[in-house]
């Protein structure tokens, strides 16, 4: 019955072959992520719950921010700096965005360079990317540092609501830990990569799982720059 | 989301599909650097519209545009979404739509306590 259902089907729309694909692999009385590494499934399962995790951040900030009767602090001034002498707005903000993007940029040609088994290139670009991360981490601190000295405290500041704070420090806290923890994570990575650990195994995938997770941290800063930054 | 703004993958990358289930993804370099430019752009455009003060229902939809494309560009080529099995692609990007119920709650409830605190709370002071 099902033979005679999947020769009825037109063979030439992917769309359809994708679907039989994705019904026959969960069907399977086996594995489900067929020719998927094993690391690389797992890495994607906690990177969806860690999805969660930041949702939940950014949906209890939502909250906050859509209940206060009082004045929300403008971020556009709050982050803005004073080089030269002109105020530019959210000049911090930016460049870290640039900094983590340029990190993701790296971080995919160092997956690159891996599966062509390019060992030293793999972990040069590794260390670019840990160390753009570090710089990253670097400028958040000056940030709260910048912040706390003007009064910022998560229960309250001297610019409105008094909710900014705790969302500030939840929010930008939790991914700077993400960033460092991918920090050490790539250093440990690429090592091993300099080392030839890789290169004996024959097997280069565990490039690509620090990737997916450096990916991920980006992934974040983007929602949480447009959503906590911008809006 | 990141279907319907995946960009066009390179003729020789279908070539290489087949064995990037095999021995790891393998894509020319290229598609990289260009994603990268991308996000570069996007993300200048993104400051851009709070430099110049963009208000009101465009500033959102520029906010929200711009955001989008950049997730949909990590998760589809620099997370190589794109070249995965559906199995899971449907998997990874499936359950968190489930948090649109949970946004769509918690701005239900945002707006109840909102006006708790107008109308019995003295404006919440």
């Amino acid at each position: 019955m099902a033979q005679e259902m999947v020769t009825k089907a037109d063979p030439a729309d992917p769309m359809l072959e994708g679907l039989r694909d994705l019904a026959s692999d969960w069907s399977a009385d086996q594995e489900v992520f067929k020719s998927v590494h094993w690391g690389k499934a797992m890495m994607w399962i906690f990177l969806l719950s860690d999805t969660f995790i930041f949702s939940c951040f950014l949906t209890s900030y939502m909250t906050m921010r859509a209940s206060v009767t009082e004045a929300w602090p403008n971020a556009s001034e709050v982050f803005a700096l004073t080089i030269a002498g002109n105020s530019i707005p959210l000049i911090l903000i930016a460049i870290m965005t640039f900094v983590l993007i340029s990190s993701s940029g790296t971080m995919a040609m160092a997956v690159n360079f891996g599966y062509r088994r390019d060992r030293r290139k793999t972990a040069a670009l590794m260390f670019a990317t840990a160390l753009l991360g570090a710089t990253f981490v670097g400028m958040q601190a000056f940030e709260w540092t910048k912040l706390i000295h003007e009064g910022v405290r998560p229960w309250g500041n001297p610019m409105g609501a008094a909710q900014f704070g705790a969302s500030f420090f939840m929010i930008t806290g939790f991914h700077g830990l993400h960033v460092s923890a991918g920090v050490i994570m790539l250093l440990i990575v690429a090592s091993k990569v300099l080392r030839g650990h890789y290169d004996r195994s024959g097997d280069y995938s565990a490039v690509e799982i620090a990737g997916l997770y450096w990916h991920f941290v980006d992934l974040v800063w983007v929602f949480i720059f447009a959503f906590f930054y911008l809006w | 989301m990141n279907h319907a703004t995946t960009p066009e993958i390179p003729a020789d990358a279908t070539v290489h599909e087949a064995g990037a289930h095999a021995g790891g993804q393998q894509h020319p370099i290229g598609v990289y650097l260009k994603v990268w430019g991308y996000l570069f752009v996007l993300s200048a455009m993104s400051y851009m519209v709070d430099y110049f003060q963009v208000q009101g229902i465009m500033r959102w939809v520029l906010i929200i545009t711009f955001m989008l494309l950049k997730a949909g560009l990590i998760v589809a080529i620099f997370m190589h979404m794109a070249w995965e099995r559906m199995a899971l692609v449907y998997a990874i990007l499936v359950p968190p739509l489930c948090l649109t119920t949970l946004v769509a709650l918690m701005l239900i409830e945002s707006d109840y306590t909102l006006w708790t605190r107008i109308l019995f709370l003295d404006w919440g002071g």
